[in-house]
């Protein structure tokens, strides 16, 4: 852990104590790891709501002719076909094809407003400073807190709340769905969100100026359906949504294809190519990785961490990358890169943990069903 | 019986202060805070031999895994088996129910240096 001196704070820090978090170093600043603990903060918001602040993460805004085209020399998604208010997942490229980082990308009408990881801003930054053409701005939203509020009574909770459209070109908050985003107005404060998450619950991403921040996170805090969730449940949620965490399951050595991420390579992509590493990863797509992620189901009571290996008998034939106790299903799981010839869905495989052999089982993803909303859904 | 405690945050109850005497090892209840929630733990089989500092058994929150040392050297005669069933027994009872391991001493000098409670409340207090 850094030397506490060293470590920034962010806006809730002080609602985050007072609150009774235990706080520790993530990405350079202090954050909540827990508040109630981590099984009753995941399962609250499995059933309820969970308040999280991700102010660690990066937002930027990219503005200017030709934002677009820019945004598809560096990542391949075809934002040229997004929609204003929609948002899309996505991947920043090394010229290997690596992934340097996975981002959110919505079409503010205006331009694209990004969501990047904390690890990761500061060198998103630098690269995409260096890439620049003129004409188009890259804005880092220093001055902006980021809320999420996830869990299947996120959207009573928030449909309670008096949210004006900023303008006339933005939609009702109540025709908000899931993967879309805009900005509204409450008590006066600009907000801009998104319904999206990293949970696999419903919910919203809310990114707010810093200084409303306590009173926002105060404001949903007193509805009796919201609970504050720190980073510990926040990790356990998303590997049973078997969402990958960046600098764990993803790195600037693995490409899309090896991560099982290209659905976020665009059709148009595919057969146009054009992003970074395009050769690599679009042959990859076309004839095949050496090796997948894949989520492992394991035997037993005992989790298998980062770093267990796995094999077939003699042979080492993967790493895990992620792992950990599953609260909602109550065995260990995990994420898993192994040889293709061992990504099967039921291909048995073992985990060596502290010199035992673990009974492992490759499954699909996710390990918990998604509640996501989506388009066409009933309310 | 008298219960002594290390730096490393666990207990050990002995019978008696001599070799060969028999002694109940666990966690202490400010470790299980630390740990937050406790999903597996991994004891030791009896019969294992354990050295004073050396690793005795493992303790995995949902968050990470973490080690447990052995207070003293010694054999172990018995691991606690309501643990398999409910590890959750670490978080909710630390220094009862939730013990992790017995075993014999070996060198009952190697009591010498742990802490009794009221120096190990006064260690805690002061991290």
């Amino acid at each position: 852990m850094a030397d506490d001196a060293d470590l920034k704070t962010l806006p809730l820090d002080a609602l985050h104590r007072r609150l009774g978090a235990r706080m520790v170093s993530f990405a350079g600043y202090a954050m909540p790891i827990q508040f109630d603990g981590i099984i009753a903060e995941h399962l609250w918001t499995r059933e309820h709501a969970g308040l999280f602040d991700v102010s660690h993460m990066g937002q930027l805004l990219v503005e200017g002719e030709g934002a677009a085209e820019w945004l598809e020399s560096l990542a391949p998604g075809d934002f040229k076909a997004l929609q204003p208010h929609r948002v899309r997942y996505s991947l920043l490229l090394a010229d290997n094809g690596g992934i340097r980082d996975d981002l959110m990308v919505t079409n503010t009408g205006k331009g694209f407003y990004l969501v990047v990881n904390g690890a990761t801003k500061h060198g998103d930054i630098a690269h995409m400073q260096a890439r620049l053409p003129a004409g188009i701005t890259l804005h880092h939203m220093e001055d902006h807190a980021l809320l999420a509020l996830q869990g299947p009574e996120a959207v009573t909770v928030m449909s309670r709340f008096d949210l004006t459209p900023e303008s006339a070109d933005q939609p009702a908050f109540a025709d908000l769905k899931f993967m879309a985003g805009a900005r509204w107005l409450w008590n006066g404060i600009k907000l801009g969100i998104t319904r999206s998450g990293y949970t696999g619950e419903d919910g919203y991403e809310i990114s707010v100026p810093s200084e409303h921040a306590e009173a926002l996170a105060e404001a949903l805090l007193a509805h009796s359906e919201v609970q504050p969730i720190g980073l510990g449940a926040r990790d356990s949620l998303r590997l049973e949504a078997g969402l990958p965490l960046y600098g764990h399951d993803l790195d600037p050595e693995t490409t899309p294809v090896e991560a099982d991420l290209s659905f976020a390579i665009s059709k148009r992509r595919k057969t146009e190519g054009g992003f970074p590493g395009a050769e690599r990863v679009l042959d990859q797509l076309f004839n095949g990785a050496a090796r997948k992620r894949v989520g492992l189901s394991v035997e037993g009571r005992m989790p298998a961490r980062e770093g267990a290996t796995v094999w077939v008998g003699a042979e080492q034939v993967g790493v895990l990358t992620s792992g950990g106790f599953a609260p909602s299903l109550n065995v260990p799981i995990a994420m898993a890169y192994v040889a293709t010839g061992c990504a099967a869905d039921g291909t048995a495989l073992e985990i060596e943990v502290r010199g035992k052999r673990i009974a492992a089982t490759v499954v699909p993803m996710p390990f918990k069903q998604k509640n996501y909303v989506r388009e066409g859904d009933k309310k | 019986m008298s219960r002594l405690y290390t730096q490393d945050h666990e207990w050990i109850d002995v019978a008696a202060k001599e070799s060969g005497a028999e002694a109940t090892v666990g966690i202490t209840d400010y470790a299980q805070g630390q740990l937050g929630d406790v999903v597996f733990v991994d004891l030791p089989d009896a019969g294992r031999a354990v050295t004073k500092g050396g690793e005795a058994a493992v303790v995995e929150s949902v968050k990470a895994a973490s080690d447990v040392y052995a207070p003293v050297s010694g054999t172990v005669t018995e691991s606690n088996p309501a643990l398999a069933d409910d590890p959750s027994l670490v978080n909710s009872a630390p220094e009862a129910d939730g013990w992790f391991f017995k075993l014999t001493l070996s060198d009952a000098s190697e009591l010498d240096g742990l802490m009794d409670k009221a120096a190990y409340d006064a260690f805690v207090a002061s991290l």
